[in-house]
């Protein structure tokens, strides 16, 4: 028979207010196995632990049932100071009596008979609980970063710089992101390139960055510490190990088609590299473009180059990988304009995105960074920014905030005016949220300085008149609807996940929110972490944000893959499933109900299998298993049925009606 | 209303900016000077509300209201404004732009000698001040 020991917490009045304690352990010191029973205020507290400890010495106790809050709160707190007294940690319960019972209860009767029966079933349990150990798994240090734009490249560095090699992988040809197409960046209108390229260089130039750009990862399997992981990499057509940069093939090309890091307001040729500022500067073939490939004739450029470089015949590449860590940095797009019918689904030229408005500033834009509309080159004077464009519009859009449109649309504003200083700049704002270090400073500058004129209101409809475009608006602060005869209309269009998050999160299996960002684990205390051990996310992949808060986050995921990598091994809890292999009849049952590709029937032996350290302890399997050769350790069906028991057994001497 | 960049930054405009010392686009429109003062129950459109009109270039417009005959001059709204504006200014600006371009309220010929006999001589300077521009 063990010596069980039973602690009872007040919970200050949370507890105590609705459940007699006295009576409880007055009750609980009359059954069989329990041979302490101690109450007292504030269990958790230091002299509560320390009260707990003592007993288990003094009396020799062998399992430990804590009658407190949830086992969420304080199950490690308790199951710490077993350990420390000696006590195997697995050999303590916690019978949630606050949450499952003095919360939700009035009577206090019937709430006292029920904390008795939630105590007593954990007795049953924790008088057969095996003494366990943790498994121990190794780790592989070396991460994955998924995204090479300012976030994943400012994770990759950090991680690498802590000595651990980082595979950091880029679906584009180039690294930056989306931060490489921006012009200036708010609220110190210094150049995106300027403090970008320094990155770049940086993780090009790093010994322990393995940089894969063109590559998408297509599989992802075990777990944390342990993943195996398969990355395509996508043709170039231009062996890069051999090709020297120097872009001959490029000029000789005799194929331009629309740039898509220009965001259609360029051209590129169909053998190309993205921008000037490139890393790596390598050109690719874009195969949808070329005339080799869509006409098969021209082979121009493997004429021209002169180190051969150019493989019309290269093939995807399928890598294996192992890592131990994955930090998922998959940014963002915008929304499309197309969607928007009032303004134009997307037809009018000269209704352009805020992506689009970068380019055209840009000094290595399409336009040099003159601001010239797209339809006929004119510098505009009536320029009118909407703000909210999909965001906050439930209805032909999406219902949350993009952050960060009020704040670059200012600097799209500012800017312009200070390229057009005789030109009108209007935003059509809804609410401004400028909160910021500098930020709501930033949009009084534009407003006071460059003479903004912010207009409060939604705009109703865009149409051509002339070479103009009508824009109907309303100032609701006059009250009056207003109409804007522009040149230039930009649209703060809505930030939505990268049209890749969707395929990656089923891959990773890992979750994501209805808007298709992946989930955090806690919205406040845990903003970095999936809810899977091991992925951690940065960026907009996980909410839109803007640079200095993807690269804090960046940081911080970055610190959670180290302290991950701080120990050689792994802890896994082990209160996970065992086969009897006696018993199993190799069914498969368990094999199928399995989330996480924990079991498996054996080649050979034809019975189940556990990967263990896959194993999440869910129990999904015990309870399909027809025979149970399958039991979950520490949960099993003696200790389940018992339990029950306890709570259908018949009424006692502590008043329980039935 | 028709908004354009000349209509914004009409003559009108810089006119009353540099009458009243203050910047019109200053203002943020919270409405702290209109919750504040004692006369907006008779003014339509209240205090922020003329401030919004010349900052959309409506410089006429602010010019027919009550409001501006309304104003105590009591200097609440600039006293507590968060912004620095200083609207009783602006107030006075169109008074005076008011006045100096129409036909003046009162003129000094035409007030009976018995009312100039009586009447302090401040009263007639503060009166041709605030009537005449």
């Amino acid at each position: 028979m063990k010596r069980v020991g039973v602690f009872v917490c007040w919970c200050g009045r949370n507890i105590a207010e609705t459940v007699d304690i006295e009576a409880l352990c007055r009750q609980l010191g009359r059954d069989a196995p329990v041979a302490w029973v101690e109450d007292y205020k504030y269990m958790c507290s230091e002299p509560g632990q320390q009260l707990m400890k003592k007993a288990i010495a003094e009396q020799h106790l062998d399992a430990v049932v804590v009658a407190a809050c949830s086992p969420n709160m304080h199950e490690v707190t308790f199951r710490l100071a077993a350990e420390a007294a000696g006590l195997n940690p697995y050999r303590l319960e916690i019978a949630n009596i606050r949450e499952q019972c003095s919360w939700v209860h009035r009577d206090r009767d019937q709430a006292t008979a029920k904390a008795l029966d939630i105590v007593r079933s954990m007795v049953e349990k924790v008088a057969r609980d095996e003494e366990l150990q943790p498994l121990r798994v190794p780790v592989t240090k070396r991460a994955l970063v998924i995204g090479a734009g300012i976030s994943g490249m400012q994770a990759a560095l950090e991680i690498a710089d802590a000595g651990h090699e980082v595979l950091l992988v880029e679906r584009q040809t180039y690294i930056g992101g989306h931060m490489a197409q921006l012009s200036e960046t708010f609220p110190t209108l210094d150049c995106a390139s300027c403090i970008l390229t320094p990155r770049t260089a940086e993780v090009a130039r790093h010994p322990r960055i393995k940089l894969m750009v063109a590559s998408e990862v297509i599989e992802v399997g075990g777990y944390v510490g342990n993943f195996v992981v398969r990355i395509r990499q996508n043709p170039t057509y231009v062996d890069w190990s051999t090709c020297t940069g120097c872009m001959e093939c490029v000029e000789k090309c005799p194929r331009q088609v629309p740039s898509r890091f220009e965001r259609g307001l360029g051209t590129r040729k169909a053998i190309s590299v993205a921008f000037p500022q490139a890393v790596p500067y390598r050109p690719s073939i874009d195969a949808e473009a070329c005339l080799y490939f869509t006409k098969g004739r021209c082979g121009i450029c493997q004429k021209t180059c002169p180190v051969g470089a150019v493989d019309y015949e290269q093939k995807p590449v399928i890598h294996e990988e192992k890592v131990g860590a994955i930090v998922v940095a998959t940014g963002y797009e915008l929304f499309p304009k197309a969607r928007i019918g009032e303004y134009g689904y997307g037809k009018y030229p000269d209704v352009i995105d805020g992506l689009e408005f970068e380019r055209l500033n840009s000094a290595s834009g399409p336009t040099s960074g003159r601001i010239q509309r797209p339809s006929d080159g004119k510098v505009p004077k009536e320029v009118v920014f909407i703000q909210c464009v999909g965001s906050r519009d439930q209805e032909k859009g999406v219902p949350y905030c993009s952050k960060i449109c009020c704040m670059y649309t200012a600097k799209h504003a500012m800017l312009y005016k200070h390229k057009v200083p005789d030109g009108q700049a209007y935003v059509f704002y809804m609410d401004v949220r400028a909160g910021g270090k500098g930020y709501e400073e930033f949009i009084q500058r534009a407003v006071e300085e460059d003479g903004v004129l912010y207009l409060r209101g939604r705009v109703s409809r865009i149409f051509p008149e002339g070479s103009k475009l009508m824009v109907w608006g309303v100032d609701t602060i006059s009250g009056e609807k207003v109409e804007i005869a522009a040149d230039l209309v930009v649209l703060a269009m809505a930030m939505v996940p990268s049209p890749t998050a969707r395929d990656l999160a089923r891959v990773l299996k890992v979750s994501i929110d209805e808007h298709g960002f992946f989930s955090e684990a806690h919205p406040k205390l845990r903003p970095v972490e999936s809810l899977s051990r091991g992925i951690y996310l940065t960026g907009c992949a996980q909410a839109p944000k803007d640079i200095p808060e993807a690269v804090a986050q960046a940081g911080s995921a970055a610190s959670k893959v180290l302290a991950l990598f701080s120990s050689d091994e792994l802890l896994h809890p082990p209160t996970v499933v065992r086969v009897d292999p006696e018993i199993c009849s190799g069914c498969g049952l368990c094999v199928k109900s399995c989330p996480y590709e924990a079991r498996q029937i054996d080649p050979v032996s034809k019975v189940a299998r556990v990967r263990e350290v896959l194993c999440q302890g869910c129990g999904a399997c015990a309870a399909a298993c027809p025979n149970g050769a399958t039991q979950h350790i520490n949960f099993t069906k003696e200790q389940l049925m018992s339990m029950i028991d306890t709570f259908t057994g018949p009424p006692d001497g502590a008043g329980r009606e039935r | 209303m028709l908004l354009s960049g000349e209509r914004v930054r009409s003559r009108l405009v810089t006119k009353v900016e540099e009458m009243s010392g203050q910047r019109v686009l200053g203002c943020y429109q919270c409405g702290k000077c209109t919750a504040g003062c004692p006369m907006a129950s008779f003014m339509d459109p209240v205090p922020h509300g003329v401030m919004r009109l010349l900052q959309l270039g409506q410089v006429s417009r602010a010019m027919r209201t009550a409001a501006v005959w309304m104003c105590a001059s009591c200097h609440s709204c600039a006293s507590r404004c968060p912004r620095g504006v200083d609207l009783a200014r602006v107030m006075e600006s169109l008074r005076l732009l008011i006045l100096r371009g129409g036909e003046p309220k009162v003129r000094p010929e035409g007030l009976p000698a018995e009312l100039l006999m009586r009447a302090p001589q401040q009263a007639l300077v503060s009166c041709a001040r605030k009537y005449q521009g």
